[in-house]
């Protein structure tokens, strides 16, 4: 089943003077349609200005498209009575880890969520031990968010999208602001909750690594989509993805420059795994040669 | 020195202090500084500093954290207790120049810093153990019967609630701030009063613009989350009170009553 599905999406952004005249029409999104499947875990890439996270702010009614239709499990952004449904279908995690924590103690910010949406006091407290579980934060329940590290603030955010039951998680660069262990963790809760939950996972990134494990990738450039596919075939295309200023997973880049260089490499190499499983026995024929 | 502000820093222990309803507290306080106010002599302050040890004591926050409020009403209370020491008519102890040094004076000058120090100390006691969230709910609760007036008691709450969270956040930044002028050569420590005024400002409107923008962010995620006012809003944790809170209660009417009795001793 389709959890999202957009179909020829426009939107701008509109800058006006104290007169309120036009000044300024950005498109940020023209004609784009995208859907994506129940379950899977999709990665959006693009750089500044490509319009992902005008894309992100779409899937729950925060940005309402100009033109076209967003819909979140059947459910139309443009129809206000629904938008309090669909928030609480697609949640959503930002970049900042610091400016989407409302409360002071950890526990009471993960119940945010489910007091607002009016669930009962005691299924409140049944959804925030679960969420806690779900991010491995049980131990930080009690702390003051500002005693936390980035990596955990974000799954604190993460904690308190959950305990609202969302099918979908969008997640709007959420390491943008981590340093590498904290992104490690953040990705690694992402990953389980999409393996253990079935959750919906939409994960906006410039991180290429973080791409690589995802089911789905899609390269948005200018507000269009210009590659979707599985990482192997859209991190295939090296050289669109340089002229698109987008860069490339370490080992893919490597193997692509050996290729160029006339090493007889296969394509598509993601991890640093596989290229030493294609490298190492073409590296012992050299030598064997070279013995020889 | 920005730092040395208490009001708003929860410390996280379990105490019996902590474990009362935000109400109680609330109403304790008040009823607490009402009594420093009302009455004055060395017995009702006797039974002001026990009460306050006490809670200090139940309430298991180093003293040490309690104290920190203070540094920050110093100039107030210099200020104060000079004013009353020098400008009270009544029989000298000293002069100096034209300003004379009263018993009368002494006296007033000293309860006058009890009664600020007290207060400041009971605030702090208060949010020390009632996390900001509690703090507000209590408010909310406790003032819920100004909605018939069309006050918008959650609104103001939430509010509250959202400023005491960045109050650390926005700390942080400032300092974060001015250390970047600094190492650009802004100069905050020499001149006047008036020039270093001046030189706030370009610490000011950074803080202001990235205020803002947090504001701006905050609104977002909280819109996000399904946020949409107080209308059908359920509490993770709901006020209600228990035994504990009743006993309370009827402790702080005692101890109003006893500091209102003190007024009928002769001392």
């Amino acid at each position: 089943m389709k959890i999202i599905d957009a179909a020829h999406v426009f939107f701008d952004y509109v800058r006006r003077d104290e007169n309120d005249n036009i000044e300024e029409v950005s498109h940020a999104l023209s004609d784009l349609s995208l859907s994506i499947e129940e379950g899977s875990f999709v990665c959006i890439l693009g750089h500044n200005g490509s319009g992902k996270s005008t894309f992100a702010k779409l899937l729950n009614g925060l940005n309402l498209p100009k033109e076209g239709t967003v819909l979140i499990a059947g459910m139309d952004t443009r129809e206000e009575e629904k938008l309090l449904k669909i928030r609480e279908t697609a949640g959503m995690v930002f970049q900042n880890p610091d400016n989407q924590i409302i409360a002071n103690v950890v526990e009471e910010d993960v119940g945010f969520g489910p007091e607002n949406i009016g669930v009962p006091t005691e299924e409140i407290w049944r959804r925030v031990d679960a969420s806690l579980a779900a991010v491995g934060m049980q131990a930080y329940r009690m702390k003051s968010p500002n005693r936390l590290s980035g990596g955990q603030k974000q799954r604190v955010a993460i904690a308190g999208v959950m305990a609202m039951k969302p099918a979908c998680i969008i997640l709007d660069e959420p390491t943008a602001m981590l340093d590498p262990n904290g992104r490690k963790d953040v990705m690694a809760t992402v990953h389980e909750l999409n393996r253990k939950e079935g959750m919906t996972i939409v994960h906006i990134t410039h991180y290429m690594e973080e791409a690589v494990e995802a089911d789905r990738v899609i390269v948005m450039d200018g507000g269009h989509v210009v590659m979707d596919g599985t990482p192997r075939e859209v991190f295939s295309r090296v050289e669109e993805l340089r002229a698109l200023s987008l860069c490339v997973p370490q080992a893919t880049e490597l193997a692509y420059e050996l290729r160029q260089a006339g090493m007889p490499l296969r394509e598509g190499i993601l991890t640093r795994e596989e290229l030493i499983e294609e490298l190492v026995p073409l590296l012992r024929r050299g030598r064997v040669k070279e013995d020889a | 020195m920005l730092r040395d502000i208490t009001i708003g820093q929860y410390y996280p222990v379990d105490s019996p202090i902590h474990r009362l309803d935000p109400r109680v507290k609330l109403a304790g306080t008040m009823v607490f500084l009402i009594s420093l106010f009302v009455t004055s002599g060395i017995a009702a302050y006797v039974l002001a500093t026990l009460w306050l040890g006490t809670l200090i004591y139940l309430s298991r926050v180093p003293f040490r954290f309690i104290t920190k409020g203070l540094k920050a009403i110093l100039i107030l209370l210099i200020i104060s207790v000079s004013f009353n020491l020098f400008l009270t008519e009544g029989r000298p102890i000293f002069r100096i120049g034209f300003l004379t040094m009263t018993w009368e004076g002494l006296s007033l000058a000293f309860f006058m810093a009890v009664r600020l120090i007290y207060l400041v100390i009971a605030s702090s006691l208060m949010t020390l153990t009632t996390t900001p969230n509690q703090l507000t709910d209590g408010l909310e609760k406790g003032l819920g019967f100004l909605k018939r007036f069309s006050v918008p008691v959650h609104e103001i709450s939430m509010m509250m609630s959202i400023a005491l969270r960045f109050i650390p956040i926005l700390i942080e930044e400032t300092d974060k701030i001015m250390k970047a002028q600094t190492a650009r050569g802004a100069d905050f420590e020499s001149g006047n009063l008036i020039q270093r005024a001046k030189s706030m400002v370009p610490i000011l409107v950074p803080l202001f613009l990235s205020a803002f923008r947090r504001a701006s962010d905050l609104a977002m995620a909280m819109e996000a989350r399904c946020y949409h006012g107080g209308e059908g809003r359920t509490k993770m944790k709901p006020l209600r009170y228990e035994k504990r809170d009743r006993i309370a209660y009827g402790i702080m009417v005692i101890y109003f009553v006893l500091m209102l009795c003190t007024r009928f001793l002769p001392f």
